[in-house]
């Protein structure tokens, strides 16, 4: 028997979750976005817990979670970075920044750090395209990055 | 409005086409594929699956194989999903139609494996016949090749880099079954059929009935394939081989060979394997009467103790020989694993009686004895594996194969089938009743069961053996048979979706049956994941039952009490059904493997 580990409190708010879509099936893709917004993710466990209430096999929950790139399996950072790939952005050169974060943070795109500060994300434009390139930490947007500003920017939250 | 009448009378609603320049009228809401089926057109299908008898249809229109050109549209449109509307234009298989479901064939095939030879569905594989008659020579699109883990569990491999996404399997597992294991996961380019979490399948709550297997039009999904264990133990010589063949083999094989779908070959598959040198040829025949003996006797006696007034008895007893169902229960309903028969499947009782019984008799130990089991069934391979069917590490049934595997290994052994004389088995495990035979096809094994138990309970002979009213291919049906003025109401579900249903009125106390008979494969056993493919033709399945119930009728004994070899078995051994022996030999517990939810403070 596998068994599954949640705890009590967070589980009576992920069934209330569901039951405020009266546990249908239809809307899975709005349990899921509010119950990433819960966890921060979605991991295995709270696949299960999602399937059984709404009556839907966990393969298919997990179809949903694994096609939609919105939706993560791995729990994001304290600090989140998300750096915009969007068309202006891009030109201006977000590629670099975002290679630099790689060099210094030492993790991947949609991973995170060990310690669990900081995770790395790409998102496509935030509107702030006069901004180009963007870099999001959390809810805090800074613009006009460049690679050699990365540094000051991690040495913000790592203080 | 045009009508025309059904075949209730009724009239409906109709469209007035054009197909291939043949003007033809069908109901309203008739896709244009089978609009061309009825004017006898043929549009090549590779996504599309269509089990008409059975009410099971898979149509994503994924593979775009069944485009076709309709007169003032721009694009072309897939026939298994565009019904027809009145006046429409249709060609079927005009230039640019053909040019493109040949691109699109040759799209496919660009990720696709090119080693045929070597595949275990060469000769076998819808995508290769297509290749083969749309003439590819070349493939004109080279590019990256999706790769993917093979995963091996007990009884099935699931090899998705030969996988199309036709999603048929993904149907049958949601759909048909409702197990729910199988689903299309990530996206574009890295999109495969996986369980959840991308978890092996022997992680997952399969049950292995290998419905999946049984539609997959590739090699994405095969049978774990057992035929060179068999091939070593036949050649050791230290070892004395027995096998057994379960009813529903006789009543397919013959397909592998050519012949006509619903052609009995009993008698020459008795022969092959005798030829193949397998030291006793027995039946599964011979376990399906016993378990009649004990499931039977297990029956009268929880519906005696009901009617003496005992409340806790679990009724309606459910039958236990579906190894597919066994696994689906433990998974989904474990906390009522106490009502199923506690009866082992003939393929274990089989193994247990030819390990004990058979093996004292002739003086071979039990080390020295190899049991094979042909099987209509991927499931089988599991269920003798499973640790509570061996003594000692050693287990009752050794091999498991399926229909098509004996077919390949009498292939491979140049046994020349069609021309083999009719043999009969051997005994005493190769003697069994018309009652044994039906338990291949749905509805079978609750018919031998009413045969005994009938006879037993009311200590009356049984005029009329055949209940026609258990028979059929409805998915769930139900009947009232007089047991000498007590009515035993019986129910009878095949596709494990409609088990479900059964089971869940029971857990909501809303079942009134006494017994209820579930087999997991649509058809029972004759429908089984390891038999020859039937490529989305149902009326295969029926033609293999109507074989399964000809079989019976031309049987001397048709009740499984009446067998001798049985008789003697509990005269010589077992001492009578449910006896302190029969339980430890022929009788199971059921395991809890649910996945449970643990909340920690």
């Amino acid at each position: 028997m596998a068994n599954i580990k949640l705890s009590a409190e967070k589980l009576d708010e992920l069934k209330a979750i569901c039951k405020s879509f009266k546990n249908d099936k239809g809307e899975l893709i709005n349990v899921l976005h509010k119950a990433q917004g819960l966890f921060g993710y979605l991991p295995a466990e709270v696949q299960e817990v999602i399937a059984k209430e709404l009556s839907v096999s966990v393969a298919h929950v997990y179809g949903v979670v694994s096609f939609y790139s919105f939706f993560t399996m791995l729990p994001k950072g304290e600090y989140p970075v998300s750096i915009c790939l969007g068309t202006a952005c891009y030109v201006r050169g977000a590629e670099k920044v975002i290679d630099e974060f790689k060099r210094i943070l030492n993790i991947n795109v949609g991973e995170t750090s060990p310690d669990g500060k900081f995770s790395l994300a790409c998102l496509r434009c935030v509107g702030a395209c006069g901004l180009a390139p963007v870099v999001l930490v959390g809810e805090k947007v800074y613009g006009r990055v460049a690679p050699d500003g990365v540094k000051d920017i991690v040495a913000e939250y790592t203080k | 409005m045009l009508f025309i009448s059904n075949n209730t009378g009724a009239k409906m609603e109709t469209v007035k086409i054009t197909i291939d320049n043949k003007v033809i009228e069908v109901a309203k809401g008739t896709t244009i594929l089978k609009a061309a089926k009825e004017a006898g057109i043929h549009i090549p299908t590779l996504c599309y699956l269509h089990l008409h008898d059975l009410n099971i249809e898979n149509k994503p229109a994924g593979c775009r194989i069944c485009v076709v050109e309709v007169e003032g549209r721009r694009n072309l449109a897939p026939a298994c999903v565009t019904e027809c509307l009145d006046g429409m234009v249709i060609n079927t298989h005009n230039i640019r139609v053909l040019n493109s479901r040949k691109t699109v064939l040759e799209l496919i095939l660009s990720d696709h494996p090119t080693d045929c030879l070597i595949c275990a569905k060469n000769g076998d594989c819808e995508l290769q016949t297509m290749a083969q008659e749309f003439g590819v020579r070349k493939i004109h699109y080279e590019g990256e090749q999706s790769t993917y883990r093979e995963d091996t569990s007990p009884a099935i491999i699931r090899d998705v880099d030969k996988c199309i996404m036709c999603r048929r399997c993904e149907m049958m597992c949601n759909e048909v079954q409702t197990v729910g294991v199988l689903s299309a996961v990530n996206r574009g380019f890295m999109s495969v059929v996986a369980p959840a979490f991308e978890m092996n399948l022997d992680h997952s709550e399969c049950t292995y009935c290998g419905q999946c297997v049984a539609v997959c039009p590739t090699g994405a999904l095969t049978e774990v394939d057992h035929t060179n264990q068999v091939i070593r133990a036949l050649a050791d010589p230290t070892k004395t081989v027995v096998v057994q063949t379960a009813p529903a083999v006789r009543a397919a094989l013959g397909e592998e060979f050519g012949m006509e779908p619903g052609t009995l070959v009993t008698g020459k598959l008795a022969a092959a394997l005798r030829r193949l040198g397998f030291n006793y040829v027995f039946d599964t025949d011979f376990a399906a009467d016993l378990t009649i003996m004990e499931e039977g006797t297990e029956l009268l006696d929880r519906l005696t103790r009901h009617l003496n007034g005992d409340k806790d008895v679990p009724l309606p007893i459910l039958t236990s020989c579906c190894p597919g169902w066994v696994n689906f229960f433990e998974h989904q309903f474990p906390d009522m694993r106490d009502i199923p028969s506690t009866a082992r499947s003939p393929q274990q009782m089989f193994g247990a009686i030819a390990k004990t019984y058979f093996a004292e008799k002739i003086g071979v130990k039990r080390d020295d004895m190899v049991v094979v089991s042909i099987m209509p069934c991927l499931a089988k391979k599991y269920e003798c594996q499973r640790e509570e069917f061996a003594t000692d590490g050693n287990p009752d049934v050794d091999f498991s194969i399926s229909t098509r595997e004996l077919a390949h290994l009498i292939k491979q052994s140049n046994i020349n089938f069609n021309d083999l004389e009719d043999e009969d088995f051997d005994n005493p495990l190769g003697e069994s009743t018309g009652a044994a035979v039906i338990f291949g096809t749905t509805g079978g094994v609750i018919e031998a069961a009413v045969r005994t138990a009938y006879e037993v309970h009311t200590g009356k002979k049984l005029e009329k053996v055949d209940f026609e009213e258990l028979r059929g291919m409805d998915f769930i049906r139900e009947a009232t048979i007089d047991f000498n003025g007590l009515p035993i109401r019986i129910g009878i579900a095949h596709g494990l979706g409609n088990a479900r249903k059964l089971l869940q009125d029971i857990k909501d106390g809303k079942s009134s049956f006494h017994a209820i008979e579930i087999m997991a494969c649509p058809g029972g056993c004759i429908g089984g994941g390891g038999q020859p493919l039937h490529h989305g033709d149902s009326s295969i399945l029926k033609a293999r039952q109507k074989a399964i119930y000809r079989e019976d009728a031309g049987k001397t004994i048709r009740k499984s009490h009446e067998n001798p070899y049985i008789i003697q078995l509990y005269e010589e051994f077992l001492g009578k059904p449910m006896s302190e022996k029969s339980h430890h030999l022929l009788h199971t517990h059921y395991f809890d493997k649910s996945k449970e939810i643990k909340v920690v403070e």
